[in-house]
């Protein structure tokens, strides 16, 4: 019995990463980090902190190429007999781990959020309106966490570092571009978001919404609708067709609360509302609800932000 | 170009979610079944303005059941020129990217186009699988596709940002937000849908890897505490202290 955890190390180590090995720690058996990408060999090793009890590490895959991933994962599981896989569920998992589970023929399990009682693992179905029990069939079985399920538990020491050979063969996707607007925190691993609908009237009116997002140290997202007209991208769309997201804190301005946008954010730990309508249906799955004018509230709001933090 | 699009039913957006027998069967009761969005209206259309650019055809894929049959019918409305069922009930991920994987491998199809994930399950599984299937590439969340010869390019999610890449094609995509806009079938293709190829095929011999054996609904959310719109302090104060969350 031991537990192989992938993790990506192209740009250091992720909060997600770190979930991922406390979550494989929570299994019981020994763990095993096999990662991708460039971290040196001080960062590797603290993973042992989180649990691993050794990183197995392969320098030579330097992009998110998925074919070449599922390789070295592949490689790893082979070489370390491993009974479970886990990925953390973003968008590297996403295009690597069905690709493992086909190659292993392993049953995989999406979007966990538990720990698996025998061989059921508790995971989110119909867009976080509820959860499904999913058995794996197989001996091997593969788990993708939800991000944000599990909080990282630092506690033992540093672990050995291995070079590793996974055989990940070619890239078949070449990079050409890759565009990080500066400053922005990715909307899918914020803890604190602050989003806004209709009820803000224009685009130009989004000025209150990123003061507050930046005094907090928040993303910042929207309704669907207000995507679709283009007053503000569409990465930063949460809700059902949109991103499904689970901060510890959403703040929700001028949206009325649609089943659909819901979807999107029922994970967040903590929801905040902000509504001139008391009727709008958000408030019921809000746990803080102010009924008022978003021009009036938010701006307010930031100030309590400011005072608070010139105060703590 | 000969493109394949994969397409999954899943209940209306706005459906009540609720489970039967114990807990072990979605409650289809009064459930309205749609063509999943991101197959519809990000790989299905995205694949129809190709078609239309650059020649070829759109097929469209499903596994599963006759009851089905009206959700293709939906999709062929939009503008695919055939559709194929594989006649068994999808029983999980794996199951259902083994039977499409073996069916596009025997009839030499360019692209194969999935959306990002079904809204039930939410899995993202499929396309990959279909892909390692295959044996040809994968270029999962893509918000942008255009094919020059037997190369793609595309815009694909990635933390914090978004990377173009390049694939040689075969290839499988798997479709999200930004790739296309939703497009209303009109009175004609609704029409045209009713006479258009629907071809039954017997399914492989696949086992599932995985099933769902129940569900649960969240527990119902505590009342929500309203806050004085004067008072921000008070929330910060909650925020902080209650919710422990700043």
């Amino acid at each position: 019995m031991s537990t192989l955890v992938y993790i990506n190390s192209n740009d250091g180590l992720a909060k997600n990463a770190l979930e991922a090995v406390t979550y494989g720690k929570k299994l019981g058996a020994d763990v095993t980090v096999v990662t991708t990408g460039g971290a040196d060999e001080s960062t590797l090793a603290s993973l042992g902190e989180y649990g691993a009890s050794k990183v197995m590490v392969d320098r030579s895959v330097t992009t998110n190429d998925p074919g070449q991933i599922a390789n070295v994962v592949k490689a790893a599981a082979d070489a370390t007999g491993a009974s479970t896989i886990v990925f953390s569920h973003d968008f590297i998992a996403k295009a690597a781990a069905p690709r493992v589970s086909v190659k292993l023929k392993a049953g995989l399990v999406s979007g966990a959020i538990g720990v698996p009682e025998g061989n059921k693992v508790k995971v989110n179905v119909f867009s976080g309106k509820a959860f499904g029990f999913v058995e794996v069939n197989t001996a091997t079985k593969i788990i993708s966490l939800l991000p944000n399920s599990f909080q990282p538990e630092a506690g033992g020491s540093a672990c050995g570092v291995e070079e590793f050979n996974g055989n990940a063969g070619e890239a078949a996707i070449k990079v050409i571009e890759t565009k990080k607007p500066e400053g922005d925190i990715p909307l899918p691993e914020a803890e604190l978001v602050v989003s806004a609908g209709r009820g803000l009237k224009g685009p130009e009116n989004w000025g209150m919404i990123e003061e507050l997002a930046s005094e907090l140290g928040a993303a910042t997202a929207c309704s669907r609708p207000v995507a679709d007209i283009g007053w503000r991208p569409h990465h930063e769309h949460v809700g059902q067709t949109g991103v499904a997201i689970r901060p510890n804190l959403y703040i929700a301005a001028g949206i009325s609360g649609a089943i659909q946008h819901l979807a999107g954010v029922n994970g967040s730990k903590v929801i905040v509302v902000v509504n001139t309508d008391a009727e709008a249906p958000f408030f019921k799955a809000a746990d803080y609800g102010i009924v008022g004018d978003a021009f009036e509230v938010i701006p307010r709001l930031t100030e309590a932000v400011k005072k608070f933090k010139a105060a703590n | 170009m000969k493109i394949l699009v994969c397409i999954s039913k899943s209940p209306d957006t706005t459906s009540k979610i609720a489970f039967t027998d114990g807990d072990t069967k979605f409650d289809e009761n009064g459930v309205q079944y749609i063509v999943n969005p991101y197959d519809e209206w990000y790989a299905l259309v995205r694949a129809l303005e190709l078609k239309e650019a650059g020649g070829g055809s759109v097929s469209i894929i499903t596994v599963g059941t006759a009851a089905d049959d009206a959700v293709i019918r939906k999709a062929l409305a939009i503008g695919a020129d055939e559709a194929v069922r594989i006649d068994a009930a999808p029983t999980d991920a794996y199951y259902t990217a083994m039977q499409i994987a073996e069916y596009a491998k025997s009839n030499g199809f360019d692209l194969v186009m999935t959306g990002k994930e079904t809204i039930n399950y939410n899995g993202s599984q499929v396309g990959g699988m279909i892909a390692e299937g295959m044996d040809v590439p994968f270029v999962s969340l893509a918000s942008r596709l255009e094919v020059n010869g037997s190369t793609a390019t595309l815009d694909t999610e990635i933390v914090g940002g978004i990377q173009t890449v390049e694939v040689s094609l075969p290839a499988v995509v798997s479709c999200a937000k930004g790739m296309a806009e939703q497009r209303i079938p009109n009175m004609r293709g609704i029409m045209a849908a009713r006479t258009k190829p629907l071809n039954v095929v017997a399914p492989a011999d696949i086992d599932a890897l995985t099933s769902f054996t129940s569900y649960a609904l969240p527990p119902a959310k505590s009342e929500c505490k309203m806050i004085d719109p004067e008072n921000m302090d008070e929330l910060v104060a909650l925020l902080h202290n209650e919710a422990k969350v700043i």
